[in-house]
């Protein structure tokens, strides 16, 4: 038996939200591999909970919008993500990523919005979705806005969501992802159901062999998911050998990975700057580059 | 706190009463006295505790069991055939002797159901990876891998594909 005070069933979005307002200390679940866990560790014992569980038809699904844009359901689970047609199609690389999350079962259960709205540095998604600009739909009881994932992330598991707002949709505009090819990589000490030691996730546009544009985003190099700006503005144009070349010391301009029981500082240093050269390399043959 | 869960568990209608605290492990386990529904890190990590909801794998520790309103639920003991036998892809673990301990096996068994009613053929790495999240820690693999692969292999046989 989980040490649950109290879990409310939400009927739909709206529900939801009234909800979380008439009770701002309740935490919402979705798919419950990351909430469930820190109640049984204690962490959230005693918690009040409203589940949107049951919210598929409203907030699973991804869909290819006539404009070109992509909306995800933050409900949608990660397999559901890396299984979508979509996805396969035109963002392979956001696929790839939340397939490396956790194992098949978990990734059945676990969702992206999550994955998003815990705030976890080391979460899968988090890389690809900054490298890809995305913006996050957020509604409250006053109704929707819109955030850009780069001022989402507050501090350690903290985001910029009210206890009364409910993310409803994972946008990524079609400019961030057309012509663009990306890679993800994900060190940990095992293939599978391990945390990242750190992640990488490099986009790039490439005009014949320079680079036309590229963004990176880490995870687990800070204490939250981000973007490593200085080391894009290095590379941007250069010929993309020496970008690969070039990127990894540039990125350590951006970061400020710690000591954790994980790993040392000085392997996430390195690792850092090791495999964002990778990272584009793997993003630019995929753009048909040879490197 | 008690709520009514109407669901369907191993091809039978059920209707019991649970509290909304309540995992689908413990309900299954407790509720309904399927004990091959194993209950070994708690947190989502072993898989000892996987079950199908809607035919599709998951652990069944860390979902609640309200969530199983309306769904179809299978566990091992739903496997077996109607005069009582093993079936196929039980049998096939058994062949292989990837059953040392037995504690992970029926969860394996469920991600084995899943990934022969998917179908397809798999290479021996994806296998690896659709199973990566088990443990067994007879750290009997080879053998399991074996058996999924036999699994796979007779089901494709059988249903005229390969």
């Amino acid at each position: 038996m989980y040490d649950i005070a109290s879990i409310y069933e939400a009927k739909s979005i709206d529900d939801a939200i009234r909800a979380l307002k008439a009770d701002p200390g309740a935490l919402v679940i979705a798919g419950g591999t990351d909430v469930l866990i820190k109640v049984r560790e204690g962490r959230l014992a005693g918690c009040r909970l409203v589940s949107i569980h049951g919210l598929a038809s409203e907030l699973a699904g991804v869909e290819l919008r006539p404009n070109g844009d992509i909306e995800i359901g933050p409900l949608t689970t990660f397999r559901q993500v890396a299984e979508s047609p979509v996805i396969q199609a035109h963002i392979p690389v956001l696929g790839e990523a939340v397939d490396q999350a956790g194992g098949p079962q978990l990734r059945a259960a676990g969702t992206i919005g999550g994955n998003v709205c815990n705030g976890i540095t080391s979460a899968d998604s988090a890389s690809t979705l900054l490298a890809l600009d995305a913006r996050l739909r957020v509604r409250g009881p006053r109704g929707e806005r819109e955030a850009p994932i780069s001022q989402w992330y507050k501090g350690v598991g903290r985001v910029d969501l009210a206890p009364y707002e409910l993310l409803v949709k994972i946008v990524i505009p079609k400019d961030n992802y057309a012509g663009y090819t990306g890679c993800y990589i994900k060190y940990a000490m095992r293939n599978a159901m391990d945390i990242a030691t750190l992640g990488v996730s490099c986009l790039v546009k490439l005009d014949g062999a320079l680079v036309d544009d590229v963004s990176l985003a880490f995870g687990v190099a800070g204490p939250v998911p981000m973007r490593a700006y200085s080391a894009e503005a290095a590379i941007r144009g250069l010929p993309i050998r020496e970008a690969v070349q070039a990127i990894g010391k540039a990125a350590l301009e951006d970061v400020a990975p710690r000591d954790s029981w994980r790993a040392s500082k000085a392997l996430r240093v390195q690792l850092v700057e090791e495999l964002s050269g990778r990272a584009l390399a793997g993003a630019a043959r995929k753009g048909g580059a040879a490197v | 706190m008690i709520q009514v869960l109407q669901c369907t568990v191993n091809n039978r209608p059920v209707e019991l009463g649970i509290d909304p605290r309540e995992s689908l492990a413990d309900v299954l386990r407790q509720r309904l006295g399927l004990t091959s529904v194993k209950k070994g890190c708690e947190v989502g990590e072993c898989g000892a505790c996987t079950v199908l909801v809607d035919g599709t794998a998951i652990d069944s520790c860390i979902y609640l069991a309200i969530w199983a309103q309306g769904k179809r639920i299978l566990t091992v003991e739903g496997l077996q055939e109607e005069n009582g036998d093993l079936s196929s892809i039980q049998r096939a673990f058994v062949e292989e002797a990837a059953v040392q301990c037995g504690f992970c096996t029926p969860g394996i068994i469920l991600s084995a159901v899943e990934i022969v009613g998917s179908g397809k053929r798999y290479t021996r790495e994806e296998l690896r990876k659709l199973i990566s999240g088990h443990l067994c820690r007879c750290t009997g693999y080879q053998n399991i891998l074996n058996a999924v692969e036999r699994a796979v292999e007779e089901a494709r046989r059988f249903a005229g594909k390969d």
